[in-house]
């Protein structure tokens, strides 16, 4: 990258030692935050989730998450060193959270070779496929989970009860047996409503990462602390859900059908919300950008949730407001200082 | 931090390093640095045409003597700052923009004299705006805090426009830099009638005074200078760079905005920094040209950071070695940190009457950038309300067109943008870049133009010498 930064040597010709000068174009400083301060700061936000999710799945889901992770850096390892003949980046924490996030959205008993191939689609084609860490449209674990669920289904859908016999931690501390189910909004398996303290806990069926909303919304906060999130997408998001699960008529019959608290807890909408919407790379870059871009997560969601086959609709409706980004950015660019009318486009 | 900051004025966007350098030079007095054995004097040391040299090589100068004229308005004129012999007049290298700019060289000799006529008290009292402006013309004022704006200009508004703000800029906001503290501090009352002279030159009632919120000795002290007057309001800002901007500080102290190519007479105001009123006031009261300013000599490849008031023109070299140049110092800087120049040598650079700081850095990096990763802080900081992420992406990949649809023109390269960047572009520099390929190209498309008229003018005339 052109940055017009040349040594000089000044002439000896003065009584100062010939030194080398420094010449680069202003400032002459930068602030603290760079790319691997960001990308590690989320990753340490996202672990209590991840802990929690273990704690109730089981080794196993460990063994998931870690594998996922691993294939995630391996791939942005060997694609930038032999493919692309870059410096190869994974110490900037950014495949780390694609490995994560990806295995966070797994079911937790799902074959190993599915979060690798979701690794490898997620890193190889959604992300250095479109240019690499800042050039993707799409965040790259949800794009590779729509993708594993298109080309896997069967062991997206129906391996959930690997979890109960895969032991792990779950069946002695809870003893539980019932987390056989896919998701708490999944009417077919619904015969339980599960209370909001399970939901808060994370102690319901669902992928990894997903479960736990305490932990989550925990790591979202101080994300959004830290200034690496902003509140308009979260909020925006859960309250447009929170808003429309009260509105809108339900087509199923559930006791939770149309209870809004149950709603925003359960399933994605936590993870989605606070970790995936809030994706700096695939999401407006205006904080009005911003609003718009989680409140249409949220209408995208419900109606999902609400009226399509699926029962779940964080993933594809971030993916679709993912595609609207550049749309979005288009009609919210910042005004101008002293230009009533605004910027121009 | 935004607790301690309610209640101050301010502006949207911006930035404030964790650490702003201030305290390594604030609590150095000013002193006068030694004259210099030859000066420098840059014959383009403002925006504007360069002014016209009026003496010869040979010629015996006092101090404060006439030795380069404005040919125009927006010019100024520049003075002796030693008294001497013209040595040489040659070309250099600017030390902000580095084009070949014309040097006159003098060689110190004899007394420290003040060249006829000058260094005598005025009565202000008696004095009309037009003899204010015409003082303030002659000792070739121009704007210290390093646009070097022409100050009669500022004082000369349009017919159709009025003047009911003027603003003494006391918020010094780009980091290390303390010439203005001190002088705020240690000439107070200078500073204060230097704002009342201009007041009355722009016949206006209202004065203010914005002061940064760190410095809050110079805020009480101008407080009691100022007084019972009931024309001079003094206001607290809140500590935020580019808070000294003129945008931001007449945002800030009048609610007023203007867009960044505007001037702030737009809004009604005109602003004026602390080392500029004060020269005003020397120039008017004493009649005593710009011959000399404080310059802050800091940062953390200097052992003994000071204040110095320094003539112009002198070689930087001196302030430097008796400031203590460290061995590990690399970069040296015009300016504070945020817009500063930096310099490609030491033992060539003169100090320019902008020149209100030398920032010495000993461990100055270079950082390594990235795509734009869309994290929008510097949206959130660019205080003129411009999308610095879609400006660097056009101007890196030289889409200067679309980059001016997105207002890259009315870019005033504060830098707020690229300290912030998560990516660490070089937005700036981009934007610097793009700027000056785009001047290029409206040049060469000129003069393409010329060529085109001058050969139909050939092809016209061709005929009718045939015949």
């Amino acid at each position: 990258m052109s940055n017009a930064q040349e040594k000089v040597v000044t002439p000896a010709s003065g009584g100062l030692p010939t030194r080398e000068l420094l010449v680069t174009t202003s400032p002459h400083i930068r602030g603290p935050e760079d790319i691997p301060r960001v990308m590690w700061t989320v990753v340490g936000a996202l672990l209590p989730a991840g802990l929690v999710g273990v704690y109730f799945f089981g080794y196993y889901a460990l063994f998931i998450v870690i594998l996922s992770v691993l294939a995630a850096v391996l791939t942005e390892a060997v694609i930038q060193k032999y493919l692309l003949g870059q410096p190869v980046s994974v110490k900037d924490g950014s495949a780390v959270i694609t490995g994560l996030l990806l295995a966070y959205i797994l079911p937790p008993g799902v074959p190993w070779y599915i979060p690798v191939v979701g690794a490898i689609f997620a890193i190889g084609i959604v992300k250095h496929a479109f240019g690499g860490l800042g050039n993707n449209i799409w965040n790259p674990a949800l794009a590779a989970r729509a993708f594993l669920q298109v080309a896997y289904p069967a062991p997206i859908n129906s391996d959930w009860r690997i979890i109960k016999e895969s032991g792990g931690i779950l069946s002695n501390i809870t003893g539980m047996d019932a987390i056989t189910q896919a998701s708490p909004l999944l009417k077919e398996f619904g015969g339980k409503t599960y209370s909001y303290m399970d939901l808060l806990i994370g102690r319901v069926p669902g992928c990894i990462g997903e479960t736990s909303a305490i932990a989550l919304m925990l790591g979202g906060a101080y994300l959004i602390y830290r200034g690496y999130v902003d509140w308009r997408v979260p909020v925006g998001y859960i309250g447009t859900v929170f808003v429309l699960a009260k509105l809108l008529p339900a087509r199923i019959e559930a006791p939770w059908a149309n209870d809004p608290i149950y709603h925003v807890l359960a399933g994605g909408l936590m993870l989605g919300a606070f970790f995936m919407a809030t994706d700096m790379v695939t999401s407006p870059l205006t904080r009005r950008g911003l609003l718009i871009f989680g409140i249409g997560c949220g209408v995208l969601t419900t109606l999902i949730r609400f009226y399509a086959a699926y029962p779940e609709g964080v993933c594809y409706s971030i993916l679709l407001m993912n595609t609207a980004t550049p749309l979005i950015d288009r009609f919210t660019q910042p005004t101008l200082l002293g230009s009533a009318s605004g910027g121009k486009k | 931090m935004a607790a301690e900051m309610k209640g101050l004025k301010s502006f949207q966007g911006g930035i404030h390093p964790p650490f702003d350098g201030k305290s390594l030079s604030k609590d150095r007095e000013i002193v006068q640095f030694p004259l210099p054995e030859v000066a420098y004097l840059c014959m383009s040391q403002h925006i504007g045409a360069p002014a016209k040299v009026v003496v010869a090589k040979g010629d015996v100068v006092k101090k404060g003597q006439k030795v380069g004229e404005a040919p125009g308005l927006i010019s100024a004129n520049v003075h002796a700052s030693i008294a001497g012999k013209v040595t040489d007049i040659t070309f250099k290298p600017h030390p902000v923009t580095g084009a070949r700019t014309q040097v006159v060289v003098i060689q110190r000799e004899g007394e420290d004299m003040w060249a006829p006529g000058l260094d005598e008290p005025q009565d202000v009292e008696a004095m009309t705006p037009d003899d204010i402006r015409n003082l303030v013309r002659e000792a070739g004022m121009v704007g210290l805090g390093g646009a070097t704006f022409p100050t009669h200009v500022k004082l000369s508004p349009p017919k159709d426009k009025t003047v009911d703000a003027v603003i003494l800029n006391g918020a010094e906001c780009e980091p290390y830099l303390t010439c203005d503290y001190r002088l705020l501090m240690e000439k107070t009352r200078e500073v204060i009638e230097g704002l009342r002279i201009v007041m009355k030159c722009l016949g206006c009632k209202n004065g203010y005074v914005g002061i940064e919120a760190n410095k809050m000795d110079a805020y009480e002290r101008v407080k009691a200078v100022v007084g019972h007057d009931a024309h001079i309001k003094v206001e607290l800002l809140e500590v935020k760079y580019p808070q000294g901007a003129e945008h931001q500080l007449v945002k800030a102290i009048l609610g007023r905005e203007f867009k960044p190519t505007q001037l702030p007479i737009e809004a009604g105001a005109v602003v004026h920094n602390v080392s500029t009123t004060y020269a005003i006031y020397e120039a008017v009261k004493h009649r005593r040209p710009l011959v000399q300013r404080v310059i802050s000599i800091t940062g953390d490849g200097v052992e003994r950071p000071a204040n110095l008031l320094v003539r112009v023109g002198s070689p930087i070299e001196p302030l430097l070695k008796a400031s203590g140049l460290k061995a590990e110092a690399n970069k040296v800087v015009y300016g504070g940190p945020m817009m500063g120049i930096a310099q490609p040598a030491v033992t060539d650079a003169v100090t320019i009457k902008g020149t209100g700081g030398i920032l010495v850095m000993s461990s100055a990096g270079e950082w390594q950038s990235h795509a734009c990763i869309r994290c929008g802080k510097c949206i959130e900081a660019c205080p003129y309300g411009l999308n610095p992420s879609y400006l660097s992406i056009l101007c890196e990949s030289e889409h200067f067109q679309q980059a001016m649809e997105f207002n890259l023109m009315e870019c005033k390269e504060c830098g707020c943008c690229t300290y912030v960047c998560t990516s660490r572009r070089p937005i700036v520099h981009l934007i610097k870049t793009a700027k000056y390929e785009l001047g290029r190209q409206k040049a060469r498309a000129q003069e393409a133009q010329k060529a085109k008229e001058a050969q139909k003018v050939q092809a016209a005339a061709a005929p009718a010498t045939t015949k």
